[in-house]
């Protein structure tokens, strides 16, 4: 039996269609022009988006701008299926509200989970506008067509503005209706796959862009957060602020309550700027007590990982075939390795902050921020207030990379306020307190185990991965439970649920109790396949080692799309033949099999993306020089191929992937930090050390644009350029790593093995 | 109290000798282009030029400045060559540290009109971006320079 990891996850997950339909069909109003609760001088067919009079329309995104360039991408599902004048649509990132339904950007989602409800709500206002400006034009509805802004019959024409001024938009769809509209076919399109530049660029060129940090009300006053010596469990038990007090603008030091628990033993220290806050933090001295994750280090955190492990009673069953163990024991041979990944820090580089102030019985939180949802009821317990009173305002992200999908900053920032009767307080931290009171990737322990019949046949498979679990810390109502009926965080098993036909297959998920312990854990960009596949497709080329088959032969073999493998409709049509597909064109593209200079090293690795019920295939080879002498490894060359369906906007897709990929080396080669004492030892810019510019090596990307489903692209390359630079290695020098980040040391080690 | 000029503009603040430039931009000055990255100048995030030179302003003291000329993002007007070519190029992803980026390419035309790879490379080093969209910054870089890509 073979869990499904995703269904019912996406399924709670997917952005309120409720708010579409209730808004189309409980009111045909909407669909009126002249209903004044909607304003008389707009058409609003959906929640989605507007069109006023002079024709512009605007497209309500509910996903935050971090880089992405989302907003576009959304806008032009939206204009494409209108047949709007792209030169008269506006993007407007909405604040925080209960009709958005779920509020989150994350998991590369976004475009996936928008393309078939906007979609779905750009032909609805199509067809309301075709048949208004028929009847403006006295013709039949079958003689009309829209066409950028304008509905035409023939030598006739009216503007979308002049139909949404004059014409009748009274309009209802029955659910059954909505389901039915026609969707443009990929060969209809006339913006979606074509070039275009973002909106949200121009003002990230100038200074004029307004991220959270830039926020500001008059009368604010700024804090910085004293942080306790841990995330959990350490209490105040005594503030001396006698030196703080000699800092010219402190002001004073409040010990935080907080009912929700998100930010438990932070002191905020208050003044009139934030240089004062800094120094006045800095002086500050404060006695907590000392709870017992103060001594953990990442050797008890991984020890305590390979205990788990080894237990076969711990963890969910994410993948349960029948068969696995006969398969194992009437094996002719096996194969199992452990691999280990270290701790890794989001380091995204604007700084967690909020503004927060109390304004007309309402609270509001000015900040940039992932996951609006998570937060809000968070902000209600902590504040003693109903959600509906409090509003998220939007902001551009100085970088997310899944660290604001934790808003535990918000929770400080709105507690500032209020502790000082709701006064504005903007709370700002510095690096390294952002640092250390990230929510890092957990330090990982997976085994991985193969049986191989005859002639090196694979007749069975077993993966088994432990790490500290975000979605347990943050967001336990999103765990599904396993075969066994025990809950697993998906997202620190996504990517071990392979499309390649193993045979019976296991695969246990194991939340690393230690870790959640010591701090709180986070999804890191690329999140479960960013550890999961540096296993798994290290792994692959031990295997195919093992049964003494070419790495890429091995692979495409399994890759038959057989059996549950065979994919399904809507998103993964064709299934892991498409896999196959972006395999072999990255072997022809890469060179795959021709000779290389001494040292030099080609390794693959191929990756389904985020999640089994979303995939995204992808593809990649590193060519790596070593350094016989030091270990050094030098990466000369990264090739993608990538299958995610329809691409919306290319350019941005290939900027999205362009830095995935630079993601993957950096986490693969120059970042990586370690526990110590229940903290991460570094944290700033002095000892951790994210990729440089001089770092970059020659970037060949492609896509396969096949005019099917389009699925997520934020992640998905991050995931298979570790893994792909671990077997390069090994092919250049025959050494094996398996412990993530890859250091020179290492591999030298390695060598010499 | 320090009086530098500002973009062309002679400006006071107040706060002690020792404060980081940056904040007396970004809240004396109300110019909010200029980012709070690392405060230890090694991300880039809040260059600024200083009579010409990029400096890191979380690190120079505003006292430092006194009577000299400060250029940011806000001052180098938006049709730059490097802006022009930073939207050509579609560089930014998030957005944070590109004034820093920009600020810091402008210094480098203006000592090394026509750059090298190398060049680049050096210049950039100190400059983060988290998004890794160095690709396309260097490309912009060369772009606004009229060198071969």
């Amino acid at each position: 039996m073979s869990v499904s990891l995703d269904t019912a996850t996406v399924a709670n997950l997917t952005p309120s269609r409720r708010g579409f339909l209730i808004t189309v069909t409980a009111a045909g109003a909407m669909f009126s022009a002249t209903v004044p609760a909607q304003a008389a001088d707009s058409f609003a067919p959906t929640i989605w988006y507007g069109i006023d009079r002079t024709g512009t329309v605007t497209v309500h995104i509910i996903r935050a701008e971090m880089g992405q360039h989302v907003g576009t991408a959304v806008a032009r599902i939206v204009a494409d299926e209108l047949e709007a004048d792209w030169a008269k649509v506006k993007i407007d990132h909405v604040d925080s509200d209960p009709k958005w339904g779920l509020m989150v950007t994350g998991g590369s989602w976004s475009v996936w989970q928008s393309y078939p409800l906007y979609s779905q709500a750009a032909a609805a206002g199509r067809i309301a506008l075709i048949e208004a400006g028929a009847k403006l034009l006295g013709v039949p509805v079958n003689a009309c067509t829209a066409r950028n802004g304008t509905v035409v019959a023939g030598k006739a024409s009216v503007s979308y503005g002049d139909i949404v001024t004059k014409g009748d938009l009274s309009r209802n769809f029955t659910e059954a209706e909505l389901a039915k509209l026609p969707i443009k076919t990929p060969a209809q399109r006339r913006l979606i796959g074509k070039p275009t530049q973002a909106r949200d660029i121009p003002a990230k060129t100038n200074g004029q862009g307004l991220y959270g940090l830039d926020a500001k009300v008059p009368g604010m006053v700024y804090a910085r957060p004293k942080l306790p010596p841990t995330r959990y469990g350490s209490k105040v038990v005594a503030i001396d602020d006698s030196a703080a007090k000699s800092v010219p603008g402190y002001i004073r030091a409040i010990a935080l309550e907080d009912a929700s628990g998100t930010i438990p033993g932070w002191v905020m220290v208050y003044a009139d700027s934030f240089v004062a806050a800094d120094r006045a933090t800095e002086a500050l001295k404060v006695t907590w007590t000392s709870p017992d994750a103060i001594k953990v280090s990442e050797a008890d955190l991984q020890a305590r990982a390979r205990v788990l492990v080894a237990d076969t009673s711990k963890g969910g069953l994410v993948v349960e075939d029948p068969g696995v163990d006969a398969a194992f024991k009437s094996a002719a041979s096996t194969l199992a390795q452990t691999y280990t990944t270290a701790t890794a820090l989001h380091f995204q580089m604007e700084p967690v902050n909020a503004l927060a102030f109390e304004k007309d019985g309402k609270f509001e939180i000015h900040t940039g921020n992932q996951w609006q949802s998570l937060v809000l009821p968070w902000l209600a317990q902590a504040l003693g207030r109903k959600e509906h009173t409090i509003v998220l305002r939007t902001y551009l992200l100085g970088g997310g990379f899944g660290r604001r999908l934790n808003g535990d900053y918000a929770v400080g920032a709105a507690l500032a306020s209020k502790a000082i009767g709701g006064k504005p307080v903007k709370m700002v931290m510095t690096r390294a307190d952002d640092s250390r009171f990230d929510s890092p990737r957990s330090p990982s322990v997976q085994t991985v185990k193969m049986a191989f019949g005859e002639a090196g046949r694979v007749v069975a498979m077993e993966h088994v991965a432990c790490a500290g679990w975000p979605t347990e810390a943050m967001a336990p109502f999103f765990m599904p439970k396993g075969a066994n009926g025990v809950a697993f965080d998906p997202f620190a098993a996504n990517g071990t649920n392979h499309w390649y036909n193993v045979g019976p297959h296991r695969v246990r998920a194991v939340g690393n109790d230690l870790a959640n312990q010591t701090f709180r854990p986070g999804w890191l960009r690329s999140v479960g396949p960013g550890w999961t596949n540096w296993a798994l497709e290290s792994f692959m080329d031990e295997a195919a080692l093992k049964a003494g088959v070419d790495p890429l032969t091995f692979r495409l073999k399994l890759l038959d799309a057989s059996g549950k493998n065979a994919g399904s409709a809507p998103n993964s049509v064709g299934g892991a033949r498409r896999q196959a597909a972006v395999l072999n064109r990255l072997a022809a593209k890469a060179g795959w099999g021709k000779p290389l200079p001494r040292n030099t090293g080609l390794g693959l690795a191929t990756s389904f993306g985020q999640e089994r019920d979303m995939p995204t295939w992808t593809a990649c080879a590193a060519r790596v020089n070593v350094n016989p002498a030091t270990g050094a490894v030098k990466v000369e060359k990264l090739t993608l191929v990538t299958d995610a369906g329809t691409i919306v906007h290319p350019d941005g897709a290939l900027a999205q992937v362009e830095g995935a990929a630079l993601w993957g080396l950096s986490l693969a080669l120059f970042e990586g930090t370690t526990f110590e004492n229940g903290q991460v030892k570094d944290t700033n810019l002095d000892s951790y050390t994210p990729l440089r510019m001089g770092d970059v090596p020659e970037l060949d990307i492609e896509f396969i644009d096949n005019g099917e489903a389009p699925v997520g692209l934020g992640e998905p390359a991050t995931t298979v350029v570790g893994p792909a630079i671990g077997n390069a290695i090994f092919r250049a020098v025959g050494a094996r790593v398996r412990d993530l980040p890859i250091r020179a040391e290492a591999v030298r080690a390695a060598m010499q093995a | 109290m320090t009086t530098f000029r500002l973009n062309g503009r002679d400006i006071t603040v107040g706060g002690p000798d020792d404060a980081p430039l940056l904040w007396a931009i970004r809240d004396d000055a109300g110019l909010t282009g200029t980012k709070f990255g690392c405060g230890i100048g090694q991300c880039g995030a809040c260059t600024v030029h200083v009579n010409g030179e990029a400096v890191r302003s979380c690190l120079t003291p505003v006292s430092s400045v006194a009577g000299q000329s400060v250029t940011t993002i806000e001052g180098l007007g938006g049709q730059h060559a490097l802006q022009k070519a930073w939207i050509e190029t579609q560089a930014p992803q998030c957005g944070y540290c590109q004034s820093g980026q920009i600020m810091q390419a402008a210094a480098l035309l203006k000592t090394k009109p026509k750059p090298t790879d190398a060049d680049i490379d050096a210049a950039m080093a100190g400059n983060l971006c988290r998004c890794m969209a160095y690709v396309r910054i260097k490309k912009a870089i060369k772009l606004a320079a009229g060198v071969k890509a």
